[in-house]
């Protein structure tokens, strides 16, 4: 019995470390082919259309109503300091510095992500990338590192959509709905937000989320076992490892950026 | 110099890890030839496939093609060769965000600088050639199981490769899908002077259309020969699979202990 169970535990720690080092060479060999996605670059717009341009509903109705929340709770908090005109710094940064790459980030996971894995999956099951190959056509080219591309290039784009909603549903909330002075909401937000502080960092934030959970989304499906059972575990472990990835990374990123900022 | 085979496999070793495919198989296809390879499910058909197109590698011998080590080529090479090479899978394997005019049209797009016009024609004729130059604008997923074979076969002859291989075209086709898929093999290996290996479990439709087959069985060619050969052999093996018996030297049963034992009728 406690034999098996070290066997299993070697097992599984040799499984483990193999497959990152697959996933590093996957990475690797994704950037070192990344030549077709630029050269033709309609193949990288078509997979913006698919994993940015339909993700847009779900983040600019997440964002709008995420600013909307900031904004209720953001007037509760700061009227008791009687700085109820702080509104429009304290909804800006949160979501430019914090909220705007992480949710945005999350919702692009789910959304997009689980997308990603489950057609390059499937690809695999119906045996396309095979044909691919036998085509003399390299999928790693011409398949993955044009979504790779798409999603990190599409990400800051949705990040930055989902703050501006986001600040847009601030504004509602705090000057249109409860009657927060609309020259103090935008004179101190603009006033307060820094860009190379606030706007650049939360833009790197964003691009390495993009990076990362394209990088595991196209990874979990590549690797996915070519039966419906092995892609929807694909698809779960996609949306699991990237937003665990996405937490983990903020974190450290926020440590490193906003130290002995005010 | 053009050799008179195409492909020639010579004392071929392979495994899966520990898993021994074929033992020392040889076979060779001679140019302008149906070759068919026949053998019961998981024998290794496939495995041969996967060998020619440089999927995988042999463990010991070689595979030549067009006088080319398929083993020795690093991945430049691979896809130079694997331009002179169609490849039929199984179910088609269609790209399926494609419609079956852009599915033929992918190789040509890829590895020529034709103009769209030129390519445009070409496909047009490649889809004539399987009668289905009017479905090019469907989609994969509204065509039958026989109708997307036909496409996959248009989309292997795009770039009239000198070698097409088939992966179980006739499974799963009904009757007269079935006879169209074998004639269209005979006549376009015939007119486009291709070689064409066969992998296939379907004896009688296969029969029809080759020039010679090889038998596979355990990882080893147990016969060979013209269909008339195949369809006279008194081995044992040969019989039982070309008269589709249930039982003979494949059994029936998978291995197991024996059925008192497992009843537990022992006391």
């Amino acid at each position: 019995m406690l034999k098996r169970s070290i066997e299993n535990l070697g097992n599984r720690t040799i499984q483990g470390v193999w497959r990152i080092g697959f996933a590093t060479r996957f990475f690797l060999a994704m950037l070192l082919h990344s030549g077709t996605a630029f050269r033709r670059f309609g193949l990288t717009i078509r997979e913006m259309y698919f994993t940015g341009v339909l993700s847009l509903i779900i983040i600019l109705v997440s964002g709008l109503f995420v600013g909307m929340v900031l904004g209720l709770q953001g007037y509760e908090t700061l009227q008791t300091y009687g700085s109820e005109e702080a509104l429009g710094v304290l909804v800006a940064l949160s979501l430019v510095r914090e909220l705007g790459p992480v949710v945005a980030a999350l919702l692009f996971a789910s959304r997009a992500g689980s997308a990603i894995t489950a057609e390059i999956g499937l690809m695999k099951a119906t045996e396309q990338l095979s044909a691919m190959e036998m085509m003399a056509v390299d999928p790693i080219a011409r398949v993955v590192a044009p979504r790779f591309w798409a999603g990190v290039i599409s990400m800051p784009l949705l990040a930055a959509l989902f703050s501006a909603m986001g600040i847009f549903g601030g504004y509602l909330v705090g000057v249109q709905l409860i009657g927060v002075d609309e020259g103090s909401f935008w004179s101190q937000m603009q006033s307060a937000v820094d860009f190379e502080q606030d706007i650049l960092n939360g833009v790197i934030k964003s691009v390495v989320f993009g990076v990362a959970i394209t990088t595991i989304a196209l990874f979990e499906g590549y690797d996915a076992p070519p039966t419906a059972e092995g892609v929807s575990g694909a698809t779960t472990r996609t949306v699991v490892t990237s937003s665990l990835a996405v937490l983990a990374l903020d974190f450290v990123l926020t440590a490193f950026m906003f130290r002995g900022i005010n | 110099m053009q050799h008179d085979n195409l492909v020639e496999i010579e004392d071929v070793v392979f495994g899966y890890g520990a898993r021994p495919v074929l033992k020392g198989v040889n076979l060779t296809a001679k140019r302008g030839q149906i070759i068919a390879i026949m053998g019961s499910s998981g024998c290794g058909k496939t495995t041969l496939l996967r060998l020619i197109g440089g999927q995988v590698k042999p463990g010991q011998g070689t595979v030549r093609v067009a006088g080319e080590s398929v083993g020795e080529l690093d991945s430049a090479g691979l896809y130079r060769l694997r331009r002179k090479m169609g490849m039929l899978f199984q179910f088609g394997a269609l790209f399926t965000d494609m419609s079956v005019f852009d599915n033929v049209a992918f190789q040509l797009r890829e590895h020529t600088d034709l103009p769209e016009d030129a390519i445009r024609d070409l496909v047009l004729m490649k889809l004539h050639a399987v009668g289905l130059r009017g479905a090019a604008q469907l989609m994969p997923a509204e065509l039958s199981g026989g109708m997307a074979r036909r496409v996959a076969l248009a989309r292997a002859i795009a770039l009239e490769p000198a070698l097409v291989m088939y992966d179980e075209p006739f499974a799963g086709l009904d009757p007269i899908s079935l006879g169209v898929t074998g004639n269209l093999i005979r006549r376009l290996t015939d007119t486009l002077g291709l070689t064409s290996l066969v992998v296939t479990h379907d004896v009688q439709e296969s029969l029809k259309i080759v020039d010679y087959v090889y038998f596979v069985s355990e990882g080893v060619i147990v016969a060979k020969g013209s269909a008339d050969d195949i369809r006279a052999s008194d081995l044992p093996y040969v019989h039982q699979f070309v008269h589709g018996e249930a039982d003979g030297p494949v059994p029936f049963h998978y291995p197991a202990p024996s059925y008192a034992d497992d009843l537990r009728l022992g006391g």
